[in-house]
């Protein structure tokens, strides 16, 4: 009855979402009174250095139907791992490719599931409970999962990767994988930039900053930071920004540790999106803006005064830290 | 061609959420609904378009109560041609796949559109288990979608980019931001909606596996601390003494 994570490993490295979802499973089992085994699919660097992050065991499975990314392929090696290595839980991230195959492997498995749970189980009454931001993050829902197995997907920055061991032995597994249905033709990712969903840091514009010409200081300011870049939905309407940075209901919702607000008004849809980020700033020339009563740090001024004097101020602080 | 396209029935994205004295429910009174945008917005209109590029149908589906008749109305008003109502409550996403999966199975639809996810629960799940349900290829969180044949040409939205794929028919698909403009419905669309066929049939058996047992809302924030805007080394000072995040 273990815990077993699938640690995705995007063009065969791991990222953030993979250790996330590693400790999250162990801390499950942990609960639980059982082991935590990571499951890797396809070609991946180092699999054993999922140990550190808390897996006892690491299976990993290759197979020419695991070259390119299918849903229908992938869950069905999911289900199966799950299966043969006698897991009941099942811990994915909530990534694009976790969202494509979370509830493949559900129906698969005869499990209940929940998606982008935001904080670990626990077992209350001995009901096993999960909970995740709802409304787009307007509220927070606790779920009973009622079936023996259970299917888990953990949002973004819900916790933290901890040291939780070394290595760990990996062992291969064979798995009867389908063929692809769906045939990746091309992949773009914009280089050099912390994806939005799993940053740290967000710095985010709004209709305030009158026009896409003045983005510079928002990409410099990122840039000092380490941080990424977001906008409100009007932004990303007009084309100043990419649709992929839209923030709030109807974009993306995230929870960075830091969220800074430049010329964005605060309406409830933009809210919903943010407002679980542990810390906001808030930066606005109207000091009636909305935005300042869901922030913990608020400068009321010109943003065209206020950010290139924040850059400054970061960059002597950094300058201080080395 | 012949499409069906999922919609769900959600609160306005102006709602405020109020819990229930026990935090067991929602407190709805009063509470707005409109239909998913990512299901009007963008899945609808895009299989409203291939059709009045390749011919044929486009038909709505929603599993829910007599109130919803009037999203699936709207629904119509904006183009679709004909409509099904489920006739339950969607009490989770495995309930509502395994609804639409029955309705869907011996019908031959070339594609089958969701929203990226609704705006209540976020869970997008259950394009996935319709996939699954169905046996179908499944392409999350689409921004474009274009047919050539029988094969759609999909771009999908990943961490920090994007991805091309190839698909044939038939297929589910949830769409994104990007895979169409928003359509208003005009008077005559409105008219003739409440003439076109909108069927309405009964549940398969299915359990839920998951239930909500408490609401919370998110801890309050405890109040802004104002920084002098001429001052932005104290802003710096306080992100790394107090905040602790930079
Ligand atoms: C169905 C629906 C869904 C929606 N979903 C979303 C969503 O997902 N995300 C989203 O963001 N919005 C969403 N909206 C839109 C939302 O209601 C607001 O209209 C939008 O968030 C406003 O964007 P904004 O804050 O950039 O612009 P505005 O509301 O125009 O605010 C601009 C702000 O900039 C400030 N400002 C102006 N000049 C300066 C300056 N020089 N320096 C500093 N500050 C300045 C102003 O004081 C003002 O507060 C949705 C709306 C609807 C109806």
């Amino acid at each position: 009855m273990s815990v077993l994570v699938f640690a995705e490993a995007p063009q065969g490295q791991f990222k953030k979402a993979a250790f996330e979802a590693v400790t999250y499973g162990r801390k499950t089992a942990d609960l639980l009174g059982t082991e935590c085994h990571a499951l890797v699919l396809g070609e991946a660097e180092n699999p054993a250095q999922l140990g550190t992050w808390g897996a006892h065991k690491v299976w990993h499975a290759t197979h020419d139907n695991l070259n390119t990314f299918d849903s229908r392929s992938w869950a069905a090696a999911i289900a199966q791992a799950a299966e043969k290595t006698g897991a009941t839980v099942v811990v994915m991230s909530h990534t694009s490719t976790g969202k494509s195959v979370e509830g493949r492997v559900a129906i698969r498995l005869g499990a209940g599931s929940v998606s982008g749970v935001s904080r670990l189980p626990t077992i209350d009454g001995g009901q096993f409970h999960v909970v995740k931001p709802v409304f787009s993050g307007k509220a927070y829902a606790t779920f009973e999962i009622k079936t023996e197995k259970k299917v888990l997907s953990v949002m973004g920055n819900a916790v933290r990767p901890e040291t939780l061991g070394s290595e760990a032995p990996v062992e291969a597994l064979s798995l009867d994988v389908p063929a692809p249905a769906v045939e990746v033709v091309e992949v773009k990712r914009v280089e050099g930039r912390v994806p939005l969903p799993e940053a740290e840091i967000v710095v985010s514009g709004g209709r305030g900053l009158k026009g896409p010409e003045n983005w510079g200081m928002i990409e410099e300011l990122a840039e000092v930071l380490g941080a990424a870049t977001a906008c409100s939905r009007p932004v990303a309407d007009m084309g100043w920004r990419p649709h992929h940075e839209h923030v709030g209901q109807t974009g993306l919702a995230i929870r960075p540790n830091l969220y800074i607000a430049i010329g964005i008004s605060g309406a409830i849809q933009h809210l919903a999106g943010v407002n679980n980020s542990k810390v906001i700033v808030v930066i606005n020339k109207d000091p009636e803006a909305p935005f300042f009563k869901a922030a913990d740090y608020g400068v009321v001024g010109d943003a065209f005064e206020v950010v290139p004097r924040l850059i400054e101020a970061i960059k002597r602080f950094k300058a201080q830290q080395n | 061609m012949k499409l069906l396209v999922c919609i769900s029935k959600t609160p306005d994205t102006e709602a405020k959420i109020q819990l229930a004295a026990d935090g067991k429910s929602l407190d709805t009174s009063g509470m707005k609904y409109i239909m998913n945008p990512y299901d009007e917005w963008y899945a609808l209109v895009r299989a409203l378009e291939l059709v009045e590029a390749n011919g044929g149908t486009v038909t709505v589906v929603n599993v829910g109560p007599a109130d919803n008749d009037q999203i699936i109305r709207k629904a119509l008003a904006i183009g679709a041609n004909d409509a099904v109502r489920i006739n339950a409550e969607p009490t989770s996403a495995w309930f509502v796949a395994h609804q639409i999966a029955a309705f869907a199975k011996n019908e031959g639809y070339d594609i089958i559109f969701c929203g990226k996810e609704t705006i209540d629960y976020n869970g997008s799940e259950v394009p996935a288990m319709l996939a699954e349900l169905l046996d179908l290829p499944f392409v999350s969180w689409a921004s474009k979608l274009d047919m050539e044949g029988d094969t759609a040409t999909i771009q999908r939205d990943i961490e920090g980019g994007v991805e091309i794929v190839k698909v044939k028919t038939p297929f589910v698909v949830s769409a994104a931001k990007g895979m169409a403009e928003q359509r208003i419905p005009n008077m005559r669309g409105i008219m003739m909606a409440k003439r076109k066929p909108l069927k309405v049939v009964e549940p398969v058996p299915a359990e839920d596996p998951v239930a909500i047992v408490q609401y919370a809302m998110p801890p309050a924030k405890k109040g802004v601390k104002l920084v002098d805007p001429e001052n932005m080394d104290e802003l710096v000072r306080l992100l790394h003494e107090e905040a602790k995040v930079i």
